[in-house]
């Protein structure tokens, strides 16, 4: 009899669904149907399944191609170069669970080597503006429950978000908001007219790049200075600023969701700077709120688990051996890959060939290069040693953070590949043989 | 079979009466035992004051909101950590951070103090997983969290329809569901107000929609902790914290608990825990006329006995301040204009963080200063007065040892009082410059394990000297009969013991941890029927309006680091 597994989180988007359901065959090994997902939770769950899945690590011959080793093979290959480097890098982690990311973090403080996540390529800006200006948020039940007003600036969940408009913001009626969609104003602010843009009470289409003007504009008329705006700012005329100003001000509960439409155009971390001082201006007259679009499903997660480990979310060099240090810029993945700092690099649940510039990845790999990923992607057919790793909420369960840092428990539904090992194991093994040969003075 | 001798201390143990009297503490498989065969490990802690280890009851170490403290604050690693010249790698993980510091410091830097138990002080009940997370990279310590229920809508519903069993239901539930060890109260009612940026300052203040007032709020739930009867007690953070005059609204919160009796087997007598209760004894009706209102609270708690607190004692540093209290930390943004952290926290709570420092030179950081040693000072029974910082709120917890000194030491206190701008305005809105009183050893044994122990229910486990009691020692390079006249000595002493055991193991060696072994995470495991209505409201709750779902709520025993488990009946 196949089995119902409910209750299940989906591996994509930063939205972390648990409410999907899974029919499993058998045998436990197959997904035969996938329910309450979007299309994209979907094809994860199949990949899952795949009969195609690596198995074992592959490791790149001098011919260039690659030979299935085991993975007592691949561990001390990785412990060993791990060790010999001088500033390894690992990065990534956008598709691992939190037990994998604290082991990582374990690996790297024995290795003295940088630890990054992809929070360096698409939300660090808004770190750094949380360093400077905090960050007033709630958890998502919040905005289902009292939310009267929500605007998207530079996000567009139609899209990258599939399920965020219907279960958290938009559509769905909570306790105080029974009314639904019916009773809440939506202003989306994006210089595209997307799909999110089309469920919007009022899209306004910022000239791209002038996002900053436009929430000072904001800051002035809720300072009770919109008399003096000129009559167009950023591409918008002034009395609109004034009547979708006047929605926030009167606004029971809002919520500001922001993406990298506003992490990655000019200005960077001053949009989200200036995005949460409009909060907190706001929060004077009304109630408001602020959060991010976490794009993966616990790309949140290890922000958190390294807080707690180092006191820092992302960037982090660990080669002082007695303390962690952070300074983006200096000490983040793309600008040393740039400089060609980075001698080993350990790509983990993500594709940086894929993300990141061209000319880094050409430097990066001059030199050692390890994918550990359940998947075939760019990174890991450019790799040196490729080593397949279980698929976090699909052949094993964890911790992970949806994008208001909400932990959610991911379920194992289907046995994985037989003898395929999950991040946090595999990582643990490798920390372990460093010790070893720490120990016996090989290193 | 292990066995360790601890011979010749000067024992300080307040459960078993224990004044200072040189003797020898036996431990073996860890627990304390009357004797111990000769095969058994030695230490020699002649010249030296042996307490069993440190028990915190309440400190923001664990979870959510902590971890955005340390996430905003890149700051307290780079200019305030102790890594520039100071602690280089002891343990298996390097230690960062100071107002906040990472899980693996917080381990270390208790062990290094003589603690071996903390009591985190507000689990937000959704967010539970989390902080579990953090107490498996927590190392050494035992730990409890109190999840958080003066804010939580079941909580409202059922007290403001008299339904006490089924709110009692719901509260054992619930510590079940998120592995919790008791009812903490954080601003009843204000929290929930300020998801519509309102808040509830008196305890008549009604809290929107709910129609329910703070003072049913606290009495329910003391009501339903009794009904229970739960190891501690109801843990309040009161209405109104931290602003000038609130010390009426104190006095009110805890005429709440006048009618009840302590109703457990645990040998706990209070039926309520007012926390951090410096926060709370204000007077004056604004910044320019405030003054301490300690004298009128400590009056107050020393007349009655089923009360007892923890002092939050503001150590005049930059820190975190965080707390479950949102509108709190709003309004304390307001005068700061610092940065600022919220997370509102659907159906059960909310909370702030905002870094604060106080300043010597700032009239009213001196004052708040005065008024917790005050508070402890005027204490006729130490055992219901605890020593807290309300770390990291008032100040981190690595200052106890110098709270310590301050208490006991009248030199130590007018040293500090010496080096502030507006030393004669403090001297007139408090008594501390006339006050003499320098507690000793026993009493600040009282207020650092032995009473903190029993207020939590806790002290056949902890706190305690006693037989059957973990082998959790702390032994100070103090001699009990030849003081250091130097108050910095005494704080030296406290902050790095000669050696700290836990469950019979050394941890901690001349200051250095030397190993790292198991530690537990405690929680009240209620066995009762299951309440079919309650059952029914959780899932309805659960469908309409959370945002996860039930079955992926309360946190997987896989993620529950080494549970011990306090179990009770409830007929």
């Amino acid at each position: 009899m196949p089995k119902v597994i409910e209750n299940v989180g989906c591996p994509y988007c930063g939205c972390s669904c648990d409410d999907v359901r899974i029919t499993v065959s058998d045998d436990g090994k197959d997904i035969l149907e996938v329910e309450n997902v979007c299309a994209i939770g979907t094809e994860i769950f199949k990949h899952g399944c795949s009969k195609d899945r690596i198995r074992l690590p592959r490791m790149r011959q001098p011919d260039g191609s690659m030979k299935d080793i085991s993975y007592e093979e691949a561990i001390d290959w990785t412990a060993r170069h791990l060790l010999k480097a001088k500033k390894p890098l690992m990065y990534g982690f956008g598709s691992t669970n939190c037990e994998g990311q604290a082991a990582a973090a374990r690996v790297m403080e024995i290795a003295g080597g940088m630890l990054d996540n992809c929070a360096t390529i698409c939300h660090g800006p808004s770190f750094l503006a949380i360093f400077d200006n905090g960050y007033p948020s709630c958890t998502l039940g919040e905005v289902k429950n009292r939310a009267d007003v929500i605007v998207y600036w530079g996000s567009n969940p139609a899209h990258a978000h599939p399920r965020h408009m219907s279960r958290y913001s938009i559509f769905p009626r909570g306790f105080f908001t029974g009314k639904g969609q019916k009773k809440r104003t939506v202003i989306v602010i994006d210089p595209r007219f997307t799909d999110t843009a089309n469920v919007a009470d009022y899209h306004l289409q910022v000239k791209q790049g002038h996002d900053y003007e436009l929430f000072n504009a904001f800051r002035m008329v809720i300072h009770g200075h919109g008399k003096d705006l000129p009559d167009e700012v950023a591409g918008i005329k002034k009395e609109t600023i004034l009547e979708v100003a006047e929605i926030m001000k009167n606004a029971r509960f809002g919520t500001t969701f922001f993406g990298m439409g506003l992490t990655h155009t000019d200005g960077r971390n001053h949009n989200i700077d200036i995005a949460i001082s409009l909060t907190r201006d706001l929060n004077k007259i009304s109630k408001w709120t602020i959060m991010a679009m976490r794009g993966h499903y616990n790309i949140a997660g290890p922000g958190v688990v390294w807080s707690w480990t180092f006191g820092f979310p992302y960037c982090l060099d660990l080669t002082k051996q007695n303390h962690a240090h952070m300074n983006p810029g200096e000490t983040s993945s793309v600008d040393m890959a740039m400089r060609d700092e980075v001698d080993m690099f350990i790509n983990i649940g993500t594709d940086a060939a894929a993300h990141f510039p061209i000319p880094a990845v050409k430097q990066l790999k001059k030199h050692p290069w390890v994918t550990i990923d359940p998947s075939i992607n760019m990174a890991s057919e450019i790799s040196d040693l490729h080593i397949p790793v279980c698929i976090c909420g699909v052949d094993v369960g964890g911790i992970v953070y949806r994008m208001d840092n909400v932990p959610i428990q991911f379920r194992k539904v289907i046995e994985p590949p037989e003898g395929v090992m999950d991040d946090e194991t595999l990582l643990n093994k490798i920390a372990d043989r460093m010790e070893e040969l720490k120990a016996k003075g090989e290193a | 079979m292990s066995e360790l001798l601890i011979k010749n201390g000067y024992i300080f143990d307040p459960i078993s009466g224990i004044k200072g009297d040189k003797a020898d503490i036996a431990i073996k498989d860890g627990k304390i035992v009357d004797k111990v065969s000769s095969k058994a490990q030695v230490i020699d802690a002649s010249g030296k004051t042996v307490m069993s280890g440190g028990v915190d009851i309440h400190t923001h170490v664990s979870g959510p909101k902590v971890n955005t403290g340390r996430m905003m604050r890149p700051e307290d690693k780079f200019f305030r950590g102790s890594y520039r010249g100071g602690i280089i790698k002891q343990g298996k993980r390097m230690e960062m951070g100071f107002s906040i510091p990472s899980t693996y410091k917080t381990g270390y830097a208790y062990a290094r103090m003589g603690y071996t138990f903390t009591n985190e002080a507000a689990m937000p009940p959704l967010l539970a997983p989390h902080v579990h997370e953090e107490f498996r990279d927590t190392p050494i310590l035992d730990q409890a969290a109190m999840p958080v229920f003066g804010n939580n809508w079941f909580c409202f519903e059922y007290i403001k329809n008299k339904e006490l069993e089924n709110n009692a239901a719901y509260v054992a539930w619930l510590l079940n569901a998120t592995k919790g060890i008791g009812i903490k109260v954080v601003n009843p009612g204000g929290t929930e107000a300020w998801a519509w940026g309102e808040n509830c300052t008196t305890i008549n203040d009604p809290v929107p929609y709910f129609d329910i007032t703070p003072a049913e709020i606290v009495k329910g739930l003391i009501e339903t902790n009794e009904y229970l009867g739960l190891p501690h007690s109801v843990h309040i953070h009161g209405n109104n914290l931290g602003n000038p005059g609130n010390y009426k609204d104190t006095l009110d919160t805890l005429r709440l608990a006048e009618s009840y009796k302590a109703k457990n087997k645990f040998g706990r007598e209070q039926v309520l825990h007012n926390t951090h209760i410096q926060f709370h004894s204000y007077k004056g009706t604004s910044w320019a006329d405030f003054e301490s209102g300690a004298k009128e609270i400590m009056d107050y708690v020393n007349a009655n006995k089923n009360i007892t607190c923890d002092i939050g004692q503001v150590t005049l540093d930059e820190t975190t301040t965080m707390t479950a209290d949102g509108p709190f930390e709003y309004h304390l943004n307001q005068l700061n204009h610092i940065k600022w952290a919220n997370v509102d926290v659907e159906l059960e709570t909310g909370s702030g963080v905002v870094p604060y420092i106080y300043d010597k030179n700032i009239k009213v950081c001196g004052i708040q200063w005065a008024i917790g040693l005050e508070l402890a000072l005027y204490a006729k029974d130490l055992m219901r007065v605890h020593i807290t910082t309300d770390h990291p709120n008032a100040g981190p917890f690595t200052r106890y040892p110098c709270v310590i000194k301050w208490l006991m030491s009248e030199k130590a206190r007018k040293a500090t009082l010496d080096t502030m701008k507006w030393k004669d305005k403090v001297i007139a809105a408090s008594n501390i410059a006339s006050m003499d009183r320098e507690l000793g050893l026993y009493e600040i044994a009282m207020m650092t394990r032995a009473g903190p122990a029993k207020a939590l229910g806790l002290a056949a486990i902890y706190g305690s000297l006693v037989k059957g009691a973990d082998g959790n020692v702390a032994i100070y390079n103090l001699d009990a009969n030849d003081l250091p006249s130097d108050p910095e000595l005494i704080e030296a002493a406290f902050q790095n013991t000669a050696y700290t055991i836990k469950e019979g193991v050394v941890v901690v060696k001349d200051g250095e941890i030397i190993a790292e072994p198991h530690k537990y995470t405690l929680w009240t495991k209620v066995n009762m029927p299951e309440n079919a209505q309650v059952m029914h409201d959780i899932k309805e709750k659960f469908t309409k309006n959370y945002t996860v779902n039930l079955e992926n709520y309360a946190v997987f025993d896989e993620h529950v680091h080494n549970p011990r488990a306090i179990e009770l009946d409830v007929a």
